[in-house]
């Protein structure tokens, strides 16, 4: 007997793409509201979570081609550079900056040093979330 | 509110404990898992409950909810998913080695 | 720091930089570019003699350490630093030229290692001797004997070796670790680590009226003793021989272990005048001084009697210093110390050359047993040479060096028996005795190790290899050393400017009307030392003559120390009493465990509260609560209590994640918006994980616990339920009733000027505490690798973790 998951699969593209792009809204959202890189990366892990559940592991693996250990290694890195960074204006390691521009059609907009250390920590929450989840799941002995 | 609340904590660390005190390995990491949420609780509770806004400057408030302890607590948060992942981990490995998950199977010979 | 801060400090670079000279460089023998450290600190040292109108000023020169706790790298260069100093670079560079020969340069000889431990302990023992400061000393006198057991297991293949390095590991840290003891014990007497201000401190108060003077001493001495080898703390020496012999010849023999003797002299001036000092150091040393001579005469390895003989020497040197603390009272006894003195120098030299001459019979030979050598006479005339001017001069026959400073040790012997100071008269006339039949003794193991080895018949089926002369590398160090023997012998006076009186000033910095005239003599007239040394000779050789009875004795039968029986006795002792106490507490059982750490915590806190009468209860100040409230912490309470009875693992985890729910919308309430989302992703994501994880674990079971575990359990429990409940409440009410600030204000002011956030709780994450979330992150990461770890790591069949 072969099940139709037509809905099941229908519902997830849509549903796991507005909790991504809400993720991603949280995750930028961090700094003057609730939300940041542990928020905004379990709940990127939650919508990947949601397409490796409904689809299966095999395919959604042809879709997201990344290594997840590369990844937190990567996320670990760019933590560090950022702290580094203010090693160069003779700061304590971990200074953080802002500064504020304005842009044309944005208006005044935000830059500061603490997103890049934030995304960081978004890229080793989402690997890890998903590292320990898709490696017991894979286990085969 | 606070008294409820150091009662509750009371319950939630007790129940872990006894979960700790069995000879089940996934109650063990159950145990441990209410252990960080009373922790949790106990924290928030003891600087106060109800004081002012959520810590977020947008709100204009004249006083705002502590937000020291809430960072200390979402590091906690996160961390405990790590450490409880782990675990369960540890206790699914282990039970695929020894096919077994009662803690006094599993006890080391002696003269490891 | 200065050019002296530097010299210590020089022989650490020089360590760190030897493993990479042995991996550029690996042709040549990493030696080569050893060798010339030494040599260039010892001709750099030579320059603060006082000969030829330079005068040595010592001064104290700091560079700040741990100021606040008085503990500086001070460096203080008088005349007995400065004669050690010159010890041990002198016979540092020797004993480098002399390992570039005796360790070749094999493929997988560790090279480095040796060249590593070497500099070090060079390091440390120059540290050691140059600094002011206690705590100072103490690292590096710990830093010696760890080179020193490293360098002992050199050849750590070998079971004997690693037996040795431990032994005198344990001993002389344990001394060590008294010595600390007595240095903090001085530290709470005159509130300075300084040895100078401590001196000063001293000169000024009356010993007797300080309680805390005799343990800090005992203290000080148990340092020394085991550092050099006292009886009964000699026992490790003799099993430090597994060393290779250019160690041995250095640290066992002409500097480590003169380290204790340094301690005793820098102590004098403190001491000095106690008639407990004088009656310690004196009856231990002799004790080891006749022990030691008696022992050597039992051993057939030439080592080993080299090793009961530095045992012996060290007991006379440190005898000597004993007696000569007696100058503080009478000045009749400082020819004691001038004699101390002069045979530390003498001891290096033909110790030294000792040691060298038998690695090179060792070398040439495979054997040191003097059971299996014998007429090497002709066959090695460089070496048999050099051997006879060391054994001569240790013998105490002129006109060797070894002659004069034994013939100014009887007379210091004789000179203080006669003194009528600390009831010297009703024990005193023993020194002179002890000190003679050590020195017959002393005769004989020279003998022994003189003809047995060079004179009877040449054995070439005993040995290992064909017996030849070293080469001259090997001899060039031991033909330097004999020289100064015979140099040292014939013109003494050489150092007596030069060497003893600077040190004895820093000895007996005010002893009143201090000769100033050290003038060493080989003809004293026809006085009692000529004729003990007469009578030591005789009776020696008659001994030797007779040695073949003797040895059928029991007593000679035993080669080792009896005392090692208690020392290996005591170990094992140690060791299975420690395995039984673990055995008892650690019993495997994860739950046994969990209950020693609440019980722990039980009694503490319960205690502290009792203690400290710290229950409090204030149940005003509290928020009021809402209807809904109500029903979600009942719900909390009602679904914790259920988990532990629930026998189904899907109804659990479903459980447990209510819970975290529950809690999420807690934090809602409590206003902590961050903290809700988490805790809800956070259970989401768990939730997938316990379901995966659950699905490949077995059924819980009902526990099948024994009615009382189940009822301890149950106590525990609640009581640790109940002591957190009493600890919130008190905490609680603390808060009100002491009306603490919090520290959070801080982060509400700042985190919009300095941070440019308005999400204080995110601000404090990424920015003020970036630290800790990077450490978070990273911990997260572990707890990763961990998991694809457990799960990927497949073991053979039979292999184990």
């Amino acid at each position: 007997m072969r099940t139709n998951f037509l809905m099941l699969h229908t519902i997830t593209r849509i549903v796991s793409f507005i909790i991504l792009s809400f993720s991603i809204y949280l995750f930028f959202a961090g700094h003057n509201n609730p939300g940041g890189g542990f928020i905004g990366g379990l709940m990127t892990a939650t919508a990947l979570l949601l397409l490796y559940i409904s689809f299966d592991i095999k395919k959604i693996k042809k879709a997201i081609p990344f290594d997840y250990s590369t990844i937190i290694a990567i996320g670990l890195l760019i933590a560090i550079v950022t702290g580094l960074n203010s090693l160069l204006f003779g700061d304590p390691f971990l200074t953080q900056y802002f500064e504020y521009y304005t842009v044309p059609v944005l208006g005044e907009i935000e830059l500061t040093t603490a997103l890049p250390f934030d995304l960081g920590i978004y890229l080793v929450v989402v690997a890890v979330a998903l590292l320990s989840i898709l490696t017991i799941a894979e286990d085969d002995s | 509110m606070e008294i409820l609340m150091i009662l509750t904590v009371g319950v939630l660390v007790s129940v872990s404990t006894y979960l700790l005190l069995t000879k089940s390995l996934l109650r063990v990491v159950l145990g441990l898992l209410l252990l960080s949420h009373a922790a949790h609780l106990l924290f928030l509770t003891l600087a106060g409950l109800k004081e002012g806004a959520p810590p977020l400057l947008g709100e204009e408030a004249a006083s705002y909810a502590d937000p020291l302890p809430q960072a200390l607590i979402l590091t906690a948060i996160v961390i405990g998913f790590g450490v409880t992942a782990f675990l369960l981990v540890l206790s699914y490995r282990t039970y695929k080695e020894h096919k077994t998950d009662d803690l006094d199977q599993l006890r080391g010979s002696a003269d490891e | 720091m200065t050019t002296l801060h530097y010299l210590v400090l020089a022989p650490f670079i020089m360590a760190l930089l030897v493993p990479f000279i042995y991996k550029g460089f690996r042709h040549i023998h990493t030696g080569w570019f050893v060798l010339a450290l030494p040599l260039i600190l010892f001709i750099y040292l030579l320059s603060y003699l006082p000969i030829g109108g330079n005068t040595l000023n010592p001064e104290v020169m700091v560079v700040p350490w741990v100021p606040t706790l008085g503990i500086n790298f001070a460096i203080y260069l008088d005349g007995l630093s400065l004669l050690f100093a010159l010890l041990i670079t002198g016979i540092g560079t020797l004993v480098v030229l002399y390992s570039i020969f005796y360790i070749a340069n094999k493929k997988d000889e560790p090279l480095n290692n040796f060249y590593v431990y070497l500099m070090m302990f060079m390091g440390a023992m120059l540290g050691v001797v140059l600094s002011d400061n206690l705590m100072v000393i103490y690292v590096f006198w710990e830093l010696t004997s760890l080179a020193s057991a490293l360098l002992i297991a050199y050849w750590f293949h070998k079971e004997k070796s690693r037996y040795g390095a431990q032994k005198s590991m344990l001993i002389t840290v344990t001394g060590g670790f008294a010595m600390l003891a007595g240095f903090c014990l001085l530290y709470i007497i005159t509130g300075s680590f300084s040895i100078q201000e401590i001196i000063a401190y001293f000169g000024q108060i009356d010993l007797t009226s300080e309680v805390l003077v005799i343990p800090a001493m005992l203290l000080i001495l148990l340092g020394a003793f085991t550092k050099s080898a006292q009886f009964p703390f000699h026992i490790w020496l003799p099993d430090a021989m597994e060393a290779p012999t250019p160690v041995s010849a250095y640290l066992h023999s002409a500097t480590m272990v003169k380290a204790g003797i340094y301690l005793v002299a820098r102590f004098t001036p403190v001491f000095g005048g106690l008639p407990e000092w004088f009656w310690i150091i004196t009856s231990f040393g002799l004790l080891t001084l006749i022990w030691g001579s008696i022992s050597a005469v039992r051993q057939t390895d030439l080592k080993g009697i080299l090793a009961f003989s530095t045992i012996s020497q060290l007991g006379l040197i440190m005898a000597l210093f004993g007696l000569g603390s007696a100058s503080f009272i009478d000045n009749i006894a400082e020819v004691a110390i001038i004699a101390a003195i002069f045979h530390l120098i003498n001891h290096a030299t033909f110790k030294g050359s000792l040691f060298m001459v038998v690695g090179i019979v060792d070398h040439e030979t495979g054997t040191r047993d003097i059971r299996k050598l014998g007429g090497l006479m002709s066959i090695m005339p460089i070496t048999f040479t050099i051997s006879i001017i060391g054994i001569a001069s240790m013998a105490g026959l002129p006109p060797f060096n070894g002659f004069l400073s034994k013939e100014m040790f009887f007379t210091g012997v004789l000179d203080v028996a006669s003194l009528n100071i600390f009831n010297i008269q009703t024990w005193g006339f023993l020194f002179p005795i002890v000190a003679w039949i050590a020195s017959v003794f002393t005769f004989v193991y020279c003998m022994i190790m003189f003809f047995r080895t060079f004179t009877g018949k040449y054995q070439p089926e005993k040995l290992e290899k064909e017996a030849h002369e070293a080469p001259i590398g090997l001899l060039i160090s031991p033909i330097v050393l004999a020289s100064l023997v015979v140099i040292f012998g014939l013109f003494p006076n050489l150092l007596s400017y030069s060497m003893i009186e600077p040190a004895l000033h820093a000895v007996l910095p005010y002893t009143v009307g201090l000769d100033n005239y050290i003038n060493i003599y080989h003809w004293h007239g026809l006085n009692t030392e000529l004729f003990m040394t007469i009578g030591v000779v005789l009776f020696g050789s008659l001994v030797f003559i007779n040695l073949k009875r003797w040895q059928e004795s029991t007593f000679f039968l035993h080669e080792r120390d009896p005392l090692n029986r208690l020392y290996d006795g005591g170990l094992d002792g140690l060791v299975a009493g420690s395995q039984r106490v673990t055995n008892v507490q650690l019993t495997g059982l994860l739950r046994d465990y969990f209950v020693y750490m609440m019980v722990f915590m039980l009694i503490l806190l319960g205690w502290t509260f009792f203690r400290y009468d710290a229950m409090q209860f204030n149940f005003t100040n509290v928020s009021e609560i809402s209807p809904y409230l109500w029903i979600i912490t009942l719900v909390l309470m009602a679904t914790t209590i259920s988990i532990p009875f629930i026998q189904h693992r899907v109804t659990s985890i479903i459980a447990v994640g209510v819970i975290g729910f529950l809690i999420a919308l807690l934090f809602v309430v409590f206003r902590a918006p961050d903290l809700a989302l988490t805790q809800l992703l956070v259970e989401t994501v768990m939730v997938v994980l316990f379901l995966l994880c659950f699905y490949h674990l077995p059924e819980l079971r009902k526990e099948k616990f024994k009615p009382k575990f189940r009822f301890t359990n149950l106590v525990i429990s609640i009581g640790m339920g109940a002591i957190v409940t009493l600890l919130g409440f008190s905490a609680h009410a603390a808060r009100h009733s002491l009306n603490f600030s919090p520290i959070s204000q801080y982060f509400v002011e700042n985190s919009k000027p300095l941070a440019g956030g308005y999400n204080m709780v995110n601000v404090i994450l990424v920015d003020f505490r970036g630290l800790d979330t990077l450490l978070e992150v990273l911990v997260l990461g572990v707890a990763a690798l961990g998991i694809v770890a457990l799960i990927k790591l497949k073991m053979k069949e039979g292999q184990d973790v």
